[in-house]
């Protein structure tokens, strides 16, 4: 029976001895429900708990407390050659001493399938990742890409309920893994089995996932989908992670409704912003400006354009600009020592160099209050 | 006239660590220089030696005649010496099959150990050389002989009555040869063995496979290197040695090198001798050379 959900985390904790004699706590307090049918991507920082959270799913490691379910069933301390679930390593660990075919063939010899089936679907696995006739080569023969695609066909073979990806286009240089990004997306709609993603790549989560959640410590953050966790980020941390983003540190001034006034220490002004969380007046708070949500008007200028939700200003002075095409990049400082990123989209094709900014203009930094954020300085 | 001072660079002195410094060449030949020098002294002038030897005739007195002769090797076909021949073998075979069984969970233990176990595990098996191997092998003759310290064991367990009377047999020189031979086999195994990444067993067990089976499958053929390797370490010495069987083995168990080495110190016949030791020499060298051709040395396996 399918079940609505295909893989849950219920407050999964994992403790791994270190070796020093001490404890560290890899998954802390993790719950998780991946929906059927989903791409899902564990998304942080190298040592966050990621891998761990994949490896509880695969079976290597057993939860120190909390429950594995998947499709519905318990999983407790069931050994991985059990578990309806497919790995991709991230090294791919293919088999090297057999050929890509036996390497592919390999998981539906475990099952006793009949040979006339193992062809067709080792066959078939390897024309869906597009490496057909490569079957009589050794895994070292082929190149890192090629490598990878083996690995894919040969845990897609079996017809996972849940396919496990373990940052697999680590190794892949940068053409080659934005090119595999768009066919595993692909590959995912059309077979429709469940991905479960590892990255610590934030743009790769972002232009892959129907769902992220963004871990630090052990700890999963945030779970949203992509426009949620970079437009709604709901602390300082995935803010920070997600994208480029400003901040500025201050206490908390007056609250009304969600609307958060901040007073901010430098430069010496107030901005008003949504805030997130609880907060409190006299709390200390992150504003959270992303640079591409602002915009500039000469100091002298008037500014046509203001919003009804009202509106931030800061006065400041360009220190470096950088035209990059479609955007023109600009540092403002705004304070003593204290810069802002600011990305002012090129609208206007002219080469008027009157049309840019420069070094030393004067400036004012307009951001309505609905792109203004403000968290807890310190929830991560 | 100053260009040509200027072009004209001075001579300098012939100096042997510029030639090693900027010739590739003159490096690498000075670095197998003594390598080479050691395989000809000691390989290369013996192996001559012994083969001219073999054409030799023996002296009246124990000496050398220079005189050619072929009967040193029509005399190896004596049915005499093809049972010894063949005994060696069985006895060479049997060693390396033992040490192979007994070897690989040692070295499957040994590269599973945790890592800081591993070094003193290691240093453990490397141990007994540190002691003269005739003088391991004096020590067994304490262990194995009747009364001696594995029958007051035995019988101290109750497991056995009557004393084994294992001394100067065949099942002897068999404990000795293993007890010999086992690390040689150990450590390659063990190399082999400890390469093979967690992630492939990891690998086999996501795609279904039990461990017995995720063993069979891939640790077994991955330690295929080492097999080779420790077997050929293993028969190569066990089919010319000769210590063992004359401590062990008294006179019922004669190998083919207790007869060669017969002929070179008590009979001193040295070109029967030196025919001996070619024929052990050419059936050792067809036998592994036929073993690698088809085995091959998993070369692919140990890039």
């Amino acid at each position: 029976m399918m079940q609505d959900l295909a893989v849950e985390f219920h407050e999964i904790v994992k403790v791994f001895p270190t070796p020093e004699g001490g404890h560290v706590r890899a998954v802390d307090n993790v719950s998780l429900e991946i929906k059927n049918g989903e791409f899902f991507s564990l998304l942080g920082p190298s040592g966050c708990g990621k891998t761990t959270s994949l490896r509880l799913m695969a079976g290597f490691e057993w939860p120190t407390r909390g429950e594995v379910v998947i499709n519905g069933e318990v999983m407790g301390r069931k050994p991985p050659f059990l578990r309806p679930v497919n790995t991709v390593f991230q090294n791919y660990a293919l088999f090297q001493h057999m050929t890509v075919f036996q390497n592919v063939a390999f998981g539906l010899e475990m099952e006793k399938v009949s040979q006339t089936e193992i062809n067709r679907r080792v066959n078939e696995a390897l024309e869906m990742v597009k490496l057909p006739g490569m079957g009589r080569r050794k895994p070292k023969q082929l190149s890192g890409g090629q490598q990878q695609r083996i690995a894919l066909a040969r845990a897609l073979v079996k017809r996972p309920e849940v396919l496990l990806l373990d940052e697999p286009l680590g190794a892949l240089d940068l053409k080659l893994r934005k090119e595999m990004q768009l066919e595993l997306k692909a590959l995912q709609e059309q077979v429709g089995i469940t991905f479960i993603y590892v990255t610590h790549d934030q743009e790769e989560a972002l232009t892959m996932s129907n769902r992220i959640a963004v871990m630090s410590k052990g700890k999963a953050l945030q779970i949203g989908s992509s426009v949620e966790i970079y437009e709604r980020p709901n602390c300082r941390f995935v803010a920070d992670f997600i994208g480029e983003t400003n901040f500025l540190s201050g206490v908390v001034k007056n609250i009304d409704k969600n609307l958060v006034t901040v007073q901010i220490a430098n430069p010496e002004t107030q901005v008003v912003g949504i805030g997130i969380g609880n907060l409190t007046i006299g709390q200390t708070v992150a504003v959270s400006i992303r640079p591409e949500k602002v915009r500039l008007v000469d100091a002298d200028g008037k500014d046509p354009l203001a919003p009804e939700g009202g509106e931030n200003h800061l006065n400041g002075r360009v220190t470096a600009t950088a035209y990059i095409g479609s955007d023109t990049r600009v540092v403002i400082e705004v304070g003593s020592g204290m810069r802002m990123k600011v990305w002012e989209q090129n609208a206007v094709s002219t080469l008027d160099p009157e049309m840019y900014y420069s070094v030393g203009d004067a400036v004012i930094i307009l951001f309505p209050y609905e792109n203004t954020f403000v968290m807890p300085e310190d929830t991560a | 006239m100053i260009t040509e001072q200027i072009g004209e660079r001075p001579k300098l002195k012939f100096s042997f660590t510029r030639l090693l410094r900027e010739n590739f060449k003159a490096q690498g030949i000075f670095l197998i220089t003594p390598a080479n020098l050691y395989l000809f002294i000691f390989i290369v002038i013996p192996l001559i030696i012994v083969v001219v030897l073999s054409f030799l005739s023996r002296g009246s007195y124990g000496g050398i005649e220079f005189r050619f002769n072929l009967t040193n090797y029509t005399r190896l076909f004596d049915p005499l010496y093809g049972k010894v021949m063949i005994f060696s073998l069985g006895v060479g075979f049997g060693t390396t099959v033992i040490c192979l069984l007994t070897g690989y969970p040692l070295a499957y233990f040994l590269a599973h150990a945790p890592i800081k176990q591993r070094s003193l595990l290691l240093f453990l098996i490397l141990l007994p050389f540190w002691t003269n191997f005739i003088i391991r092998i004096y020590a067994w003759k304490m262990v194995l002989r009747s009364g001696g310290l594995l029958d007051v064991a035995l019988q101290w367990l109750h497991i056995t009555q009557e004393p084994l009377n294992l001394l100067y047999s065949p099942t002897a020189v068999m404990i000795g040869m293993v007890y010999e031979f086992l690390p040689f086999m150990i450590l390659p195994l063990y190399t082999s063995l400890e390469k093979i990444e967690n992630s492939l067993l990891e690998a086999a067990a996501d795609l279904g496979a039990p461990p017995w089976k995720a063993f069979l499958r891939v640790t077994l053929p991955l330690s295929f290197p080492g097999m080779i390797a420790g077997t050929i370490l293993t028969v190569i010495p066990a089919m010319g040695m000769f210590v063992v069987p004359d401590l062990l083995g008294g006179a019922k168990t004669i190998l083919i090198g207790n007869v060669i080495k017969n002929q070179f110190l008590t009979a001193r016949d040295w070109p029967f001798g030196a025919a001996a030791s070619m024929l052990l020499m050419l059936i050792t060298m067809v036998l592994t050379l036929y073993y690698t051709r088809k085995a091959g040395f998993g070369e692919e396996l140990l890039v």
